[in-house]
């Protein structure tokens, strides 16, 4: 059973502290759940939506289908009134038409009112316990975490136990699953920590939405690890600013949406030609131009990877979940450093502002390889060639000031082993050819084939990238109960494409169906070019909203099958 | 003097008699007084026949992109503040593709010398009005002449209240030598605006020009008044003010990141394990 809750009102009125708290608890109490983010690009008014989806089984994507609807106004009510389920719940402060649904009228305002006025979304979270058979005791220890002041937390978790009082239990809930050593995180937060955890000491980025939450949370942690973020006059600054950084010699990171990749990428070119590891974060939104700025797809693919003018050397990872976003960030930095190469890594809203629950991260298994020289090789450099020409294309990197009297010059113009600007034939094919034999040599060594999930005999092959891998798991488990033999191909490596896999799984001869968030069917396209494989049929969508399981399991039969 | 080797020996880009190599003559005579060694210094530039500097004189050189020889070195400030940072390019780079970042790090004051050749036109692409052209000057695309009035450097770094802000003249070298390593030598952003002849395109400003109108401030300016150096700034036409025009300390960009210890960051590393308590905000 997956229980669905909606929680809907205003901007402003205080529905991400309801989100975090009850998906905190709900969390802490042992079951899986899956929990995101609508909103309007404004700071108050609208309408905006938090869903939380929980189980005693892995969630993995959002429902469309509501169990239990929390409305801080009427027009919630209004808006949401189709998507609720035969048993469905409303809780709202008055009365309002449910069309015939369950309502339960609870006097959040006037309770809060007697105890803190500002605290009348709790009244809410303690009823929804109660509904749900929950115990508050979880709920008070992550009041007391969120609300740092002790009088403030104190008065949460009296209205907390007033809305639990008020209502009664409607849900006999499975056990939960008891999961041990789990973490509940976000898309971007698991960036910024995978980020934190790969040692980057600078950060410059210019506040775009969806990004903007990895530039606060190493914001939040700046001084604990003693790095810095820079807030940019502009993302033309914030790239440059970062491969300064890198070229100075500590890791360096920057993050945007589509709108300032765009403005980003004369500077990733110069990543490309000048050699300097970055790692660059581009959580889409729906384009062209300013588009839809808080809303999600998958539209910015081929523009990412043809980032930059000229035959630019980069790398480009979609982390597929949330536990992808934190080891594909972490591997990011491995890779740009090895490779001396921007890696960008393409995320979407979807994924940045859903949160789910995940095992913990082992780190002591991480390693962090910066492929500098080592002490030994250190003391040998002298007649310092910045470009050295060498069999993988890969030339020794330091830095300014780390070996006495040796000098360390780069340049975006085409130049020579020691990056003086040239105009020469021979030396311009030589330095193309370098840098080709860099990516060559990561396209060989370095790629993770998408992940297959299914049987060996199937009908139906459905291939994504990037965050559609969780709405399609289950998209495919409803199709394998229909009676549908159905394989899921999910990538995250994306620039250079890995071809294996995908080559010997469609030979096998299953119809293939590709599954995008776009309007242009982008990663059939990016296929069709590396492989020659065209895909039967693509499913596409770029109304700026996410999957659900049930929707691409419903498009799946209407548009193929049937 | 037994100092440093900064001349590279490499053949130059330049136009035989450009005002680029007095420039670079000062600039190398201030490092070798100064006694830096080469890889003590770091200078950034952009493009441009001014941003080609990196390739002619042996330091470390980072030559990025057209307008943004600022950012990058903003990350050197971050990573490492035992180099010296200097930052090179010319009037359309600095004032016209770069106008936003010049803005910006005037705000932030890092520690670094900015020195902007100054010849009043672009000159790698031929002659086209720069943004501190003088007014009615015709060119290729200006044939009627310029119209949009003139960029004065000098005004708008005081405006913003750069920290160090000055102007020199390849003309005379011992004073642009000397107004180079006051400039390296102060703490926090120094604008030195330097005034030379593009000989191949600006047929106004030529050394002829430039020699009838400069002077040099004497001892009896006081830099450190910020209203008379608003009313130098003015000061342009019939006569040109050669020196610092102001100077203040006040903190810079590093000393506001109270996260740092003074141990480099591109010294310090981190083991993943040792950030374990990260994973307790999300548990």
């Amino acid at each position: 059973m997956k229980l669905n809750i909606l929680i809907g009102g205003e901007a402003g009125q205080g529905l991400n502290t309801i989100d975090l708290i009850l998906g905190k608890t709900i969390f802490r109490s042992g079951y899986h759940l899956f929990s995101s983010k609508d909103y309007m690009s404004r700071i108050r008014g609208g309408h905006n939506f938090n869903m939380i989806r929980f189980s005693n089984e892995p969630v993995t994507a959002i429902s469309d289908e509501v169990d239990i609807l929390v409305a801080l106004n009427e027009e919630t009510v209004t808006l949401h009134k189709d998507q609720l389920k035969e048993q469905a719940i409303v809780i709202f402060d008055g009365d309002v038409d449910t069309g015939g649904k369950e309502l339960i009228s609870l006097p959040a305002r006037t309770i809060a009112k007697e105890i803190n006025p500002r605290g009348v979304n709790t009244v809410f979270v303690g009823a929804v316990l109660k509904i749900l058979g929950l115990s508050i005791e979880k709920a008070r220890a992550v009041l007391k975490d969120y609300f740092k002041k002790e009088e403030v937390a104190d008065d949460n978790i009296k209205l907390l136990e007033k809305g639990y009082q008020k209502v009664n239990s409607y849900f006999n809930l499975p056990a939960a699953s008891g999961l041990k050593d789990q973490l509940y995180l976000d898309g971007n937060n698991a960036i910024g920590l995978g980020a934190a955890i790969a040692g980057v000491q600078f950060y410059a980025a210019y506040p775009m939405s969806p990004s903007t939450s990895i530039m606060n949370y190493l914001a939040s942690k700046q001084s604990q690890l003693g790095i810095v973020v820079e807030q940019a006059e502009d993302e033309i600054a914030a790239l440059n600013m970062a491969l300064g950084g890198s070229y100075a010699g500590i890791r360096s990171m920057t993050g945007t949406s589509g709108g300032g990749f765009a403005l980003m990428t004369e500077a990733v070119g110069l990543a490309g030609i000048a050699e300097i590891p970055v790692v660059i974060a581009d959580i889409q939104r729906p384009g062209p131009a300013t588009g839809l700025p808080t809303r999600t797809e998958q539209g910015d693919l081929l523009f990412a990877i043809n980032a930059g003018q000229g035959d630019v050397p980069l790398m480009v990872v979609a982390p597929r979940d949330h536990k992808d976003a934190f080891e594909q960030t972490f591997r990011s930095f491995n890779l740009a450093d090895k490779y001396q190469i921007p890696v960008i890594i393409l995320s979407d809203q979807f994924l940045a502002d859903s949160a789910r629950n995940l095992e913990s991260f082992q780190l002591e298994r991480l390693k962090i390889e910066r492929g500098l020289p080592s002490p030994e090789e250190l003391a040998k450099i002298k007649d310092y060639k910045r470009y050295e020409i060498t069999e993988t294309g890969i030339s020794p990197r330091i830095y300014p000031g780390q070996v006495p009297g040796e000098v360390v010059l780069i340049d975006s113009d085409e130049h020579d082993q020691y990056g003086h600007i040239i105009e020469g034939a021979a030396m311009r094919k030589a330095m193309v050819e370098k840098r080709g034999r860099k990516i060559a040599k990561l396209a060989a060594e370095e790629l993770l084939e998408p992940v297959y999930q299914g049987g060996e005999t199937i009908d139906f092959l459905l291939i994504g990238w990037g965050s559609s891998y969780g709405p399609l798991q289950e998209a495919v488990q409803l199709l394998n109960q229909a009676g549908y033999h159905t394989g899921l191909l999910s990538f995250n490596d994306v620039w250079p494409l890995p071809t294996g896999e995908l080559t010997s799984r469609v030979e096998k001869g299953a119809r293939v169906i590709v599954v995008e968030n776009n309007a242009t069917a982008q990663f059939s396209r990016l296929i069709r070019s590396e492989t020659g494989l065209t895909a039967e049929k693509s499913i596409l969508k770029y109304d700026g909203r996410p999957y659900s399981g049930k929707e691409i399991f419903q498009r799946v039969i209407s548009e193929v099958i049937q | 003097m037994a100092g440093f080797r900064y001349e590279s020996d490499r053949v130059t880009a330049w136009c035989p008699g450009c005002g680029n190599f007095p420039l670079r003559k000062a600039l190398v005579s201030a490092l070798q007084e100064l006694r830096l060694a080469p890889e003590q210094v770091v200078m950034y530039s952009g493009i441009g026949q001014a941003a080609k500097m990196p390739h002619y004189i042996r330091v470390n050189g980072f030559n990025g992109l057209h307008g943004r020889a600022l950012p990058p070195s903003l990350g050197m400030r971050v990573a490492n503040p035992g180099l010296k940072v200097i930052v090179e390019s010319g009037d359309g780079d600095t004032y016209g593709e770069g106008g936003n970042h010049l803005l910006h790090n005037i705000r932030r004051n890092p520690d670094l010398t900015h020195l902007v050749h100054d010849n009043q036109i672009y000159g790698l692409t031929k002659g086209q009005a720069s943004p501190t052209t003088g007014p009615d000057q015709t060119t290729s695309v200006q044939p009627n002449g310029i119209t949009a009035q003139p960029f004065n450097p000098i005004r708008f770094a005081l405006g913003m209240r750069a920290s160090f802000v000055a102007r020199g003249f390849v003309g005379e070298q011992d004073h642009l030598k000397e107004l180079i390593k006051t400039a390296i030598e102060h703490r926090g952003y120094a604008l030195v605006d330097i005034l030379q002849p593009c000989i191949s395109f600006n047929k106004v400003n030529t050394y002829q020009w430039y020699q009838q109108r400069v002077y040099k401030l004497d001892q009896d300016y006081n830099p450190n008044d910020y209203r008379v150096a608003i009313a130098k700034a003015e000061e342009w036409g019939e006569r040109i003010p050669l020196g610092v025009i102001y100077r203040e300390e006040r903190p810079v960009f590093r000393d506001y990141l109270q996260q740092l210890d003074d141990k480099p960051l591109v010294e310090k590393s981190v083991q993943p394990a040792d950030l374990e308590y990260l994973l307790e905000d999300f548990r």
